[in-house]
């Protein structure tokens, strides 16, 4: 029997030939993430643990993007001990204020992670990275301080879900309604334990930022991780940002899967999931009657150059509705940066939106944007549980940049054709 | 290893945003953090939850997001195990590093009710419902998993690897 993608990976990092799903083994790892939440309590551990030496400065990174700039005095402190443990430990990937953008967006951009590199982070959307064939994974925060005492971590190697992606994008679709349209299908443990592997030729209609997208919110389907075939685009993606030698695995033809599901791009249109849970998904034309209060267009989901593109030619010329507040926060500087020189930032602000500096904010209602009892958001998120931006009562829809910058224009849940008539 | 307790019960899908919400984040104090554990889905739940509790739930209990916080808020509130019909696996995770129980039982999900009291034998997996008279077989943990626990968590489980080496 043949192993999948993911198994291979893991294999390599366990120096074994061969592991089958449901084995427990212990993989070495390329990358050990945390950030300004979880590190602290890592940190904790780790000291509390007695370590004071950690595995390999260079593979581990802390970016400070949660709560800051920090929003609280005690978002401030948490800073304040990741930055004295990364003085401490020479962790040169420390990024703080200035230098950092969502985690999740920033580690791909700078390289950080390769193809077939092995890599764990203190959060869960660090599943991410499956976009350009890495395996990566969220755990928790004992396991970060586990993994900086030794370098590994504990696996108990994922089944695995092929989705066999063909066709082509309607207009107006992205990633982001592959994904939410996929986990309306599965439901929100529907990969729960797994892997989900996609290949097929659709994938070359999948742009790096689609997958991304895609990958991030393999979580919210219960996945382990969610990984993408290697091939060109992501080869042109890595080239001139990493000089590591790195590795295309492959899944051997005669890999186990538990299920294959077949993915039409071509099928997918513009979707939107209703509270309180991602599953909760309906075509975009059907929230024509629901008033909202408030737009997100960022996170570590939709924060790249190619979100705020689709978001600024929707918002180009228009201005949102009175009364409502759009909030964009590009994933990191360097887009940031972008936004200003492409002059998305000025038809944002001009067209009545705030540009924030990279943070994760109000994804997770931690501060620039909470909503109040009773409001309604259309972010560019992850996930819309209750009280995930705000008061109990208020409530998250979740889509793509365009859906939610057409939805800012007319002031209920949009397809972008609404507003540009096409 | 054993518990007992009443049992407080809730649905499918309890995501860590209402185990404990983010906006509590900023502290790792686990008192603090049990203060305002499950509030958003349930306002009574600090008042009554008693020392040794069980909280019993359904699908995919701890989705969402990897904040330890999550196990560490239910612990600190007392709580002596926690059984639903399946767990996020971040959470499984979590819960044992830190050394909450947790078991998986679609039965016993099924089965007890708010209020009524439980046994519970971790190495047997027997989950006995003291007040229906009735037991359940939830799954044992696999030995890695007890041999974690025995050494008192993961950070205990390597520092003491560390010393054997
Ligand atoms: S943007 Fe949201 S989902 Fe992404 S890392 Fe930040 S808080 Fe988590």
């Amino acid at each position: 029997m043949g192993m999948t993608m993911t198994q291979k990976i893991l294999a390599a990092h366990a120096g074994l030939p061969y592991v089958s799903a449901g084995q427990l083994i212990k993989a070495k790892l390329d990358l050990i993430l945390g950030n300004d939440i979880t590190a602290p309590v890592a940190i904790n551990e780790f000291s509390g643990a007695g370590f004071d030496k950690i595995t390999d400065s260079a593979r581990i990174v802390l970016v400070m993007d949660h709560f800051a700039p920090n929003k609280d005095i005690k978002a401030a402190e948490s800073c304040k001990k990741c930055r004295n443990f990364a003085k401490r430990f020479d962790i040169e990937h420390f990024y703080d204020v200035g230098e950092m953008g969502i985690e999740h967006a920033l580690i791909p951009e700078k390289g950080l992670i390769a193809p077939g590199e092995a890599a764990i982070g203190a959060d869960s959307h660090t599943c991410t990275y499956g976009a350009i064939g890495a395996f990566s994974t969220g755990v928790g925060s004992t396991d970060m301080a586990a993994a900086m005492a030794t370098g590994e971590t504990w696996v108990k190697v994922p089944s695995a879900i092929k989705i066999n992606v063909t066709g082509k994008k309607r207009k107006w679709v992205s990633g982001k309604d592959v994904i939410l349209h996929l986990i309306g299908m599965i439901g929100v443990d529907g990969a729960l334990y797994q892997s989900l592997e996609f290949s097929g030729e659709g994938l070359a209609d999948l742009t790096m930022s689609d997958r991304l997208t895609i990958s991030n919110m393999a979580i919210e389907a219960g996945a382990k991780n969610g990984i993408f075939a290697v091939d060109d685009i992501t080869r042109r993606y890595m080239e001139g940002r990493c000089n590591r030698a790195w590795r295309a695995y492959e899944a051997d033809s005669d890999a186990e899967y538990t299920r294959t599901i077949d993915l039409d791009l071509s099928e997918i249109p513009c979707t939107v999931a209703w509270p309180h849970l991602p599953e909760k998904t309906h075509p975009a034309e059907d929230g024509r009657n629901i008033e909202i209060d408030q737009v997100v267009i960022g996170s570590c989901t939709n924060g790249n150059i190619e979100d705020m593109a689709a978001a600024a030619e929707i918002l180009k010329g228009r201005h949102i509705k009175k009364g409502l507040r759009a909030i964009v926060i590009p994933a990191t500087p360097e887009i940031y940066m972008e936004c200003i020189e492409r002059g998305y930032a000025k038809i944002f602000m001009e067209a009545g939106c705030i540009v924030s500096t990279p943070t994760c904010g109000p994804c997770l209602g931690g501060h620039m944007g909470i909503l109040a009892a009773g409001e309604r958001a259309v972010s560019t998120t992850n996930r819309n549980f209750v009280g995930r931006m705000g008061h109990v009562e208020s409530e998250v829809y979740l889509a793509s940049p365009a859906v939610a910058a057409a939805s800012a224009v007319t002031g209920h849940i949009s397809h972008p054709k609404e507003v540009m008539g096409e | 290893m054993k518990a007992h307790g009443r049992a407080i019960k809730y649905g499918d899908h309890i995501d860590t945003d209402v185990i404990i919400p983010a906006r509590y984040l900023a502290t790792q104090n686990p008192n603090e953090l049990a203060a305002h554990c499950m509030e958003d889905i349930d306002k009574t739940f600090t008042g009554r939850v008693k020392q040794g509790d069980i909280m019993v739930a359904g699908v995919n209990f701890g989705c969402g997001s990897s904040r330890e916080h999550a196990p560490i808020a239910i612990k600190a509130s007392g709580i002596s195990c926690v059984i639903a019909k399946s767990f996020a696996r971040i959470f499984y995770r979590n819960a044992i590093n830190i050394g909450l129980a947790i078991l998986e039982c679609e039965k016993a999900s099924d089965r007890i009710d708010e209020g009524d009291e439980v046994n519970i034998d971790f190495d047997t997996g027997i989950i006995t419902n003291v007040t229906k008279k009735e037991e359940y077989q939830a799954q044992p943990f696999p030995d890695f998993i007890k041999d974690m626990i025995a050494k008192g968590g993961l950070m205990a489980s390597i520092t003491g690897a560390k010393k054997d080496d």
